[in-house]
């Protein structure tokens, strides 16, 4: 990588240092899970995990394997940081997140502990920019305490199915119904709104569905305004796994491939909306 | 007063349209100033444009084919209009089809500058446009605003990046800061600076090349201090200035400069090969 402070910066007690060809590959994922100003970063050795929160009913995880990065050291077994996300994608597409073949940002991103800002190196034919954000002490993430024991329904579908439904949900909804069930109709989303009541069915054989495996009649209700943020996430995703669990509590799974193929993923948790008490 | 001039060659027609285009993008309003030999843009620096001013000269031959003026006396040869440069940008913009656009100073309801053109239609008919922009004459009194800058006594003089690059990072520099730090030295290394309580971001470009017009343009031709190669000259400056610059900005030009008076003005200099244009952008505290 052609950036001329690298060797100042190998000298330096970072803790956590994480380098990309393409930043690209970082910044699309994290686009996909900006709708509130701060996210929460968790570094590990097996890689980075940049949480958003909304209200502590609704949460957004962006996962990037620790391969992904064409470097990745870091120096303790957690590193977390709170850190402006807006802040940090206008610093990622400093040079104006170009989409032409051959032309990519590099970045080194750098963090040398608490109370130290985040440095980003970026350069893109030879301009080097250099970026300090300020970061603060990280919130505990809310634990949605989503396992896999307590998964009623599962489906995975295409997310090319789920993307023509999202773009054609009634906004005027406040809710978004999700009916799972091992008989008709199978897998429902519903719509309650001033165009009266919407009705999208995936039959469990469809072409569309890879996996479906619901054990319980299941219907929740979700706060549309929560929901909405994630048709980011599906936009940019290949296949989706949509999973609740006894509570009624949702999790939907998104697989993306960046710009090299390789996958990442985000997961969104959402509580259900509590006036219901459907069954 | 009279004005009257012909444009035939699409080529001088389309230059001439892009660079009152690029005027429009710039300011609301100017003057334009015409001489036997020129054609004049000017913006005066007042505290309504925060302090910015700008000055693009064309030289009336490299696009006009027929060219006439009278100005306002024999002793002052000179015509002075206040005008919006949009509403000459639009009525270009429909004529450029034409096989002759006429430019004339005429008075209808008020002072007008008539473009007028001849339009090809699938018929044998041709169709006549006229567009009457409405302009203001300026009074000889004031012409004195107008004049051309001088050169500012720079302290650190420098060919600017590629315009595009600088474009897209004050676009996104813009989003985080109201005001920019431009910093340049003699080693032909230029910075952009944005700092504010949530993020510091600079960028750095290198091997620029700096212009041979010597690093001390002291008017007074006293003795030229030989000058630290790394000594930067900066000026902070109001970011939204900058990037309307470089928003207006159509044509690559054949040499973008930018001078830099420490602490008081950013000097921005580009040519084209009949065009130039000059903007300068005051430092704030």
């Amino acid at each position: 990588m052609p950036l001329s402070t690298q060797s100042q910066a190998d000298d330096e007690p970072y803790v956590l240092v994480a380098s990309l060809d393409n930043a690209r590959n970082l910044s699309n994922i994290l686009k996909s899970i900006t709708f509130k100003d701060h996210a929460i970063f968790s570094a590990t050795p097996n890689g980075l995990k940049v949480t958003v929160e909304d209200s502590k009913c609704m949460q957004a995880n962006a996962f990037i394997q620790a391969d992904i990065f064409q470097e990745f050291t870091i120096k303790e077994d957690l590193v977390g940081f709170q850190v402006n996300l807006t802040v940090l994608l206008d610093c990622l597409n400093i040079f104006g997140g170009s989409t032409v073949q051959g032309v990519s940002t590099a970045l080194r991103m750098c963090y040398r502990g608490y109370g130290y800002p985040l440095t980003l190196f970026l350069e893109e034919g030879g301009v080097v920019t250099v970026c300090k954000i300020n970061t603060q002490e990280p919130e505990e993430p809310v634990d949605f305490d989503f396992c896999s024991n307590n998964v009623t329904n599962k489906v995975i579908l295409l997310s090319e199915s789920l993307k023509e439904a999202f773009s054609e949900l009634d906004m005027t909804s406040e809710v978004l119904q999700i009916t799972m069930s091992p008989s008709q109709p199978y897998f429902r989303l519903s719509t309650f709104g001033n165009s009266g009541n919407a009705h999208y069915d995936y039959p469990k054989d469809s072409e569309m569905m890879e996996l479906f495996r619901c054990t319980t009649t299941q219907t929740n209700r979700y706060k549309m305004s929560l929901l909405k943020p994630s048709t980011k996430a599906l936009a940019l995703s290949c296949k989706v796994s949509v999973r609740t669990d006894s509570r009624g509590f949702l999790s939907l799974q998104y697989l993306v491939r960046n710009d090299d193929g390789q996958i990442c993923f985000v997961e969104y948790y959402c509580c259900p909306d509590e006036e219901v008490e459907e069954e | 007063m009279k004005f009257r001039g012909k444009i035939i060659d699409v080529a001088c027609l389309n230059h001439f349209t892009r660079v009152v285009t690029t005027i429009s993008k710039l300011t609301k309003i100017c003057v334009l100033r015409l001489t036997p030999d020129n054609l004049f843009f000017v913006l005066s620096g007042k505290v309504a444009n925060g302090g910015v001013s700008m000055w693009c000269e064309l030289s009336q031959a490299n696009f006009f084919d027929e060219y006439q003026m009278e100005g306002v006396s024999s002793e002052d040869n000179e015509i002075c209009l206040e005008v919006t440069p949009e509403n000459l940008s639009r009525a270009l913009k429909t004529v450029q089809n034409a096989k002759a656009v006429k430019l004339k100073l005429t008075k209808k309801h008020c002072p007008c500058l008539t473009i007028a053109a001849e339009l090809p239609t699938l018929s044998s008919i041709s169709r006549v446009v006229t567009h009457d922009v409405p302009v203001d004459v300026i009074p000889r009194r004031l012409w004195h605003e107008f004049k051309e800058p001088s050169m500012p006594d720079f302290d650190v003089s420098i060919y600017l990046p590629p315009l595009k690059t600088m474009k897209n990072v004050v676009d996104r520099m813009k989003n985080l800061s109201n005001f920019l730090v431009m910093e340049a030295n003699l080693n032909g290394e230029m910075n952009l600076k944005i700092e504010t309580d949530l993020v510091s971001v600079t960028t750095h470009f290198k091997d620029l090349g700096n212009p041979p017009w010597g690093d001390d343009a002291s008017q007074d031709g006293g003795p030229s201090q030989s000058r630290d190669p790394e000594d930067m000259a900066q000026a902070r400056v109001d970011i939204r200035k900058l990037q309307q610059f470089l928003m207006g900005q159509q044509v690559n030009p054949s040499k973008a400069m930018c001078n830099i008076v420490h602490e008081r003005v950013v000097h921005l200099i580009l040519l084209h090969e009949d065009v130039s244009l000059q903007y300068f952008i005051p430092a704030v505290a």
